[in-house]
């Protein structure tokens, strides 16, 4: 069987996506915002000890995931590594499912079994928070590798509705660049023409080693895209109306060829990598610096020099998100613990006899989502 | 039988002539080791931080590399200072890229280094399962004995911290199943030490296993270098009614659980086998000449585990002592909860640990 040719596409001499409308940017100015204040939060409730376990919030980055995920279907599959918040919210997983999970509460998307790194949403097509450095990268190309067999192979999908061409968006962080599953990942759907982006959320720092210490050639990581034939973006991810013109014709592209994507797509990262890092490795004016390019601030400020926003609409907007966040936080305070019985459910779909010495298997509640 | 060609001898050393310049220390009896009572009370962390100092500082061959290490002191500041004093050339930070690392760090060993390689968490090393367990432990054997592998593996082990199921693996149970290496999982400070300079010294691959849960407690530790041999357990409280078998962080459910049953009047024999690998099976015949009954704690999941093994020995070994069959006290069957409830539960507790020895004695609450 001859290879098929690592065909490219042409995303970047494809002419870029006008203006996105007034309607989309108010959108990405609440899906931001409302981020911004759910991590707020969620680092308060991580300080009272509300939240336990490992806690990597997305403050600063709230840009990429809202404008690479507005850039796809609703139907598109996403996966993400361990600081999965925002991609939950931009994806529509409510905030009490978010915060209740981390509360390790019944009503979290994952019935409090999986905390803050593991954030699932079925309805949403989220299949993770994925806790282990660059263990999301393989997934991904199978979520894409499944979405083109029942697309070619199958001409519906599993469930029998109908089979669409999808793009599946799979996020690391520049950190996980390093890992060796990642480049076997890249160089199999490159050679199988497999629809998945990867997207580097690249705020230059993996925990407290500067991108420059962890990575080679780390001021061209698209080079590493293209030397498996993938045709790769470099991305300002602080600046959501130009990611968004960049990033969906590309998208587009990738969908329509059956082509992988490789973005980086620079970032930052406002707070420690998570709850428990005092911050050496950087300076404060490091930080303060990229603040004032803060991608919330930018988009609201435009939108008020083009008249579609009054001073008073944001601060209306900024209050409901608030108060839609302090009330997700109630509802996760008030919804009840698991079950100690759930501790032996969802372990096998099929929960036959002796399958352990010690524990019979059973069925538990049905996920709130599902 | 065959005869050996007359080019060829037998290897008459104790240490495999393999593996170069090895110095296995003088190991003293338990009662001869410096005291454990004592006012220079440090943390479990820099226990383990002064026995990798002192064997860098006596022998250059000895590096430790792993994510964060360096710059940052160590994500959970075992290597806190290592870098200023023995510099970037062997205190190594490491992209994220465990396979790789593991890898390169076992190369090393093979022409005779002595590296120390830290897992940020054992979960992680899953990413590097074949140069860690495939290479390390069968070199020796898979090149006819010409290349050995003095390399020490370190890293966190075991639920507790709300980590979650990816990252709250117990590698024992998994990782002790594979001959050639040798594992060892400290429960306290002093042992910390003395066992984590022997596994430096050792020859072979050492699997040895910290918890992120103790890495801050505390105890007296001396100042002098010393050394705990493989293969010794501690008895570490004593009585007649049970003995509790356990090594690593349960030992100190068992100690907890020990203390609230002794004031019911059931006295237990704590033992804290120190290393799995090797298995102080001896300790555990002698215990239960006297109690006649068994419970083996153990935080990996109950099939296949390192107390399936323990009980496997004890039936070999001192069937005829017991009264009752031997008890096991694992982690419940499941992957590791988030939930705070459901992730105590699952653990072997010091309450399901007193249950276990209530049963087995037949009294009541
Ligand atoms: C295999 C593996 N090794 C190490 C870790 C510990 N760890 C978690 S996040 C992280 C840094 C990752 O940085 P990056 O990929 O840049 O993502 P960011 O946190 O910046 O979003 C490390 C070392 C892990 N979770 N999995
Ligand atoms: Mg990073």
């Amino acid at each position: 069987m001859t290879q098929a040719p690592a065909q490219k596409h042409s995303s970047t001499d494809s002419t870029m996506t006008s203006e996105p409308s007034t309607e989309l940017k108010l959108k990405w100015l609440r899906d931001m915002q409302l981020i911004r204040e759910f991590e707020n939060r969620t680092a308060q409730a991580y300080q009272q000890a509300k939240i336990g376990g490992f806690c990597h919030v997305y403050t600063g980055q709230e840009a990429c995931a809202v404008g690479t995920i507005g850039s796809i279907n609703d139907d598109d599959p996403v996966v993400t590594a361990y600081r999965d918040h925002g991609h939950a919210l931009a994806r529509g997983m409510t905030p009490e499912a978010c915060m209740a999970e981390m509360y390790g509460k019944i009503t979290g998307c994952a019935k409090g079994k999986g905390g803050s790194m593991h954030m699932f949403d079925r309805p949403n097509w989220l299949f993770g928070g994925h806790g282990i450095v660059g263990a999301q990268t393989p997934l991904g190309a199978g979520l894409a590798f499944a979405a083109k067999y029942e697309h070619d192979v199958m001409k519906k999908r599993v469930d029998g509705s109908e089979a669409k061409k999808k793009v599946t968006l799979c996020y690391l962080g520049d950190g996980a660049i390093d890992q060796g599953a990642f480049h076997e990942a890249l160089n199999y759907v490159s050679v199988h023409n497999i629809p998945v982006i990867y997207i580097i959320e690249n705020n230059g720092y993996s925990m407290g080693t500067a991108i420059n210490r962890h990575t080679a050639n780390s001021g061209n990581l698209i080079s590493r895209g293209e030397s498996y034939g993938i045709d790769s973006l470099e991305i300002d991810g602080l600046d959501i109306v130009e990611l968004y013109k960049g990033f969906k014709p590309y998208v587009e592209s990738c969908r329509e060829n059956s082509r992988p994507g490789f973005v980086d797509l620079k970032t930052y990262r406002y707070q420690g990598h998570s709850m428990s890092d005092p911050q050496k490795y950087r300076t404060k004016d490091e930080v303060d610096e990229y603040k004032a390019k803060d991608s919330i601030a930018r988009l609201a400020s435009q939108l008020m020099e083009s008249g579609d926003l009054s001073e008073d609409d944001w601060k209306s907007m900024q209050k409901a998100i608030r108060d839609e966040v302090m009330s997700a936080m109630q509802a996760a305070e008030d919804a009840p613990t698991p079950e100690l019985s759930e501790l032996i459910t969802d372990v096998y779909a099929n929960p036959e006899k002796n399958l352990s010495p010690q524990t019979t298997y059973t069925h538990g509640a049905r996920n709130p989502l599902l | 039988m065959t005869t050996l060609p007359d080019t060829m001898s037998m290897i008459e050393s104790d240490i495999h002539p393999a593996v170069e310049g090895v110095e296995i220390p003088d190991f003293l009896s338990e009662s001869d080791l410096p005291s454990r009572e004592g006012d220079r009370i440090i943390q479990f962390r820099e226990a383990l931080r002064e026995a990798m100092a002192e064997e860098m500082r006596r022998d250059e061959r000895v590096f430790l590399l792993g994510e964060e290490v360096a710059q940052y002191n160590g994500a959970y500041k075992v290597s806190q200072g290592m870098l200023d004093e023995f510099g970037p050339e062997r205190i190594i930070d490491t992209p994220i890229s465990e396979n790789g690392f593991a890898g390169m760090a076992i190369g090393a060993a093979m022409c005779g280094l002595r590296p120390i390689v830290e897992f940020m968490s054992w979960s992680f090393s899953l990413v590097a399962a074949d140069p860690i367990l495939n290479n390390a432990p069968k070199m020796l054997y898979m090149s006819g004995g010409q290349f050995g592998c003095p390399i020490v593996f370190r890293g966190n082990d075991g639920a507790g911290g709300q980590l979650g199921s990816t990252h709250s693996w117990c590698v024992e149970g998994l990782f002790s199943n594979v001959p050639g290496l040798k594992m060892a999982i400290p429960s306290n400070p002093y042992d910390a030490k003395g066992l984590l300079a022997t596994a430096i010294r050792d020859p072979d691959p050492v699997f040895f296993l910290e918890s992120e849960r103790m890495l801050g407690d505390k105890a007296h530790v001396p100042e002098e270098h010393y050394f705990i041999p493989f293969g010794r357990a501690r008895l570490a409280r004593e009585g007649d009614a049970v003995t509790l078998v356990s090594f690593g962080r349960p030992v100190n459910f068992c100690l907890d659980a020990a203390e609230v049953l002794a004031n019911d009047g059931i006295e237990c024999d704590v033992l804290d086998m120190r290393t799995i690998r090797p298995l102080d099976i001896d300790s555990i015949v002698d215990s239960i000449k006297k109690t006649n009954k068994i419970v083996v704690v153990d935080q990996c999941w109950p099939f296949g585990s390192v107390a399936s093994e323990v009980i496997a020995q004890i039936c070999e070994h001192g069937f005829d002592w017991l009264d009752a069959p031997p008890v096991r006290v694992n982690t419940i069957d499941v992957p590791t909860p988030y939930a705070k409830d459901l992730e105590y539960a699952y653990l072997p507790n010091p309450e399901r640990i007193a249950t276990a020895v209530r049963e087995l004695v037949g009294a009541t609450v």
